[in-house]
C-alpha cells in the first residue's frame, strides 16, 4: 500500500476515533441526558469489565472450553477469589499468573 | 491553571492525583506493552513503514483497531473500508465517552480534549473506579495521569516493537495480566444487585457474543448489561414505591 493511502488511513482513523472518544464529552452534557440514560451510566463500569473478562477465561484459545485443560479459566478462579478478598490488584495479578504457570509446568 | 476549591475530606494535590493514576495504570501496562511490540513488529512484516506504524500508534491510538486495520492493510482492502472498520471497532467507546460526560461537566474545554484524546478501554476502566469514591474533586487530574501512563507505554512499546521486534516470549502469558486486573477493578463496582445482574448479563453474552468481529460482540455484551442493571434498578424503586404507598 503506499503511502498517501496508509496516511489516508491513519488520520482517518483518528478523526473517526477522537469523534467517538468526544462525542458525549463535547456534545451531552448531563443535564441534556435523559434521567433513564443518565442512571445507566452506572452500570458501564461493572458491564464493561465483567465482559472484557469473561472471553479470557473461558473462550482462551477461540473455542467455550471449561475442561480442566483450560488453565486460564482455573487460574482465573483462584485469583477472582483473591481480588474479592483483598481488593488488591498487584495480588490478583501475581496470583493469577502464579496458578497458571504452576498448572503449565505441572501438567 | 484553574485551581479548583480544595476538598474538605482528604487534602491531596494534582501531582498527587497525577501520580496516583499513573500508578494504578502500571498493573495493565504488563499486559499491554508486549501487545505493543508485538504490534509494532507485526505492521512492519504488514509492509507498513516504520514511520507509518508509530504513525497509528501515535494518532489513532487504539489496540484493538490498529491490530485490525493492520491485517486488512495487509491483504490490500480499499482505505475508506479500513477507516470504517476502525470506527466500528471503536464503538465501545461511545459507552465511556457518555459515562466520562457525567464526571466531566465542571471542566474547561481544553481538559475535556485532552481526556477524550486519552479515552481507551484501559484508561476508563480505572479511572471510573477513582469516580466511585466521594473526593472527584481533582480526579482528572487522576484520569490524566493514567491515560498519559498508557499512552506513553504503548508509543514506546510500539517503537521497540518496530526498532528491535517483539521479543517477549508468548508462554510467559502477561497478556493475562489484563483480566486479572480487571477482576481487582470490577470488585468496587458490584456494590447491589442491579450491579450484580449488569456484569452477570454483560459477562455471560461477552462469552455467547465473543465470535462477533470487530469488537461488536463487546459492545453488545456490555450495553445489554447495562440495560438489565437499569431495568433492575427501575423495577425495584417502584416496588419500594408501591410498598411506601401501602404500607
Amino acid at each position: 500500500m503506499n503511502t498517501i493511502s496508509l496516511w489516508g488511513i491513519i488520520i482517518g482513523g483518528m478523526l473517526v476515533t477522537y469523534a467517538i472518544r468526544l462525542s458525549f464529552i463535547a456534545l451531552v452534557p448531563q443535564e441534556r441526558m435523559p434521567d433513564l440514560f443518565r442512571r445507566s451510566l452506572r452500570y458501564v463500569p461493572p458491564a464493561v469489565l465483567a465482559a472484557l473478562i469473561t472471553p479470557e477465561l473461558f473462550r482462551p484459545e477461540g473455542p467455550f472450553d471449561i475442561s480442566l485443560g483450560n488453565h486460564r479459566l482455573l487460574a482465573g478462579a483462584v485469583a477472582a477469589i483473591v481480588a474479592w478478598r483483598s481488593r488488591n490488584t498487584w495480588l490478583t495479578i501475581a496470583t493469577g499468573m502464579a496458578v497458571l504457570w504452576l498448572l503449565s509446568h505441572v501438567t | 491553571m484553574r485551581i479548583p476549591t480544595p476538598p474538605i475530606s482528604k487534602p491531596t494535590s494534582p501531582l498527587h492525583e497525577f501520580l496516583a493514576g499513573a500508578r494504578d495504570q502500571l498493573p495493565l501496562l504488563i499486559g499491554v506493552a508486549p501487545f505493543g511490540m508485538i504490534f509494532g513488529a507485526l505492521a512492519l512484516t504488514a509492509g507498513i513503514p516504520p514511520l507509518e506504524a508509530q504513525g497509528f500508534s501515535l494518532f489513532v491510538f487504539a489496540g484493538s483497531a490498529q491490530f485490525i486495520a493492520t491485517g486488512l492493510i495487509a491483504d490490500g482492502v480499499p482505505p475508506l473500508i479500513i477507516v470504517l472498520t476502525i470506527m466500528v471497532v471503536n464503538l465501545r467507546h461511545l459507552l465511556y465517552s457518555a459515562t466520562f460526560s457525567s464526571y466531566f461537566q465542571h471542566l474547561p474545554a481544553r481538559w475535556k480534549a485532552a481526556l477524550a484524546w486519552l479515552l481507551t478501554d484501559e484508561a476508563f476502566v480505572v479511572a471510573s473506579i477513582r469516580y466511585q469514591r466521594s473526593d472527584t474533586v481533582l480526579a482528572h487530574w487522576y484520569t490524566f495521569g493514567t491515560g498519559l501512563a498508557l499512552w506513553v507505554a504503548w508509543q514506546l512499546s510500539t517503537a521497540i516493537g518496530i526498532l528491535l521486534g517483539a521479543y517477549i516470549p508468548a508462554n510467559w502469558s502477561l497478556d493475562f495480566a489484563l483480566p486479572l486486573t480487571f477482576m481487582a477493578l470490577i470488585t468496587p463496582t458490584l456494590s447491589d444487585r442491579p450491579a450484580w445482574a449488569a456484569a452477570l448479563t454483560a459477562g455471560v453474552l461477552a462469552v455467547v457474543l465473543a465470535g462477533l468481529p470487530y469488537k461488536l460482540g463487546l459492545l453488545l455484551a456490555a450495553s445489554l448489561g447495562i440495560g438489565v442493571g437499569l431495568m433492575m434498578e427501575v423495577s425495584r424503586s417502584f416496588k419500594t414505591g408501591m410498598a411506601e404507598r401501602n404500607g
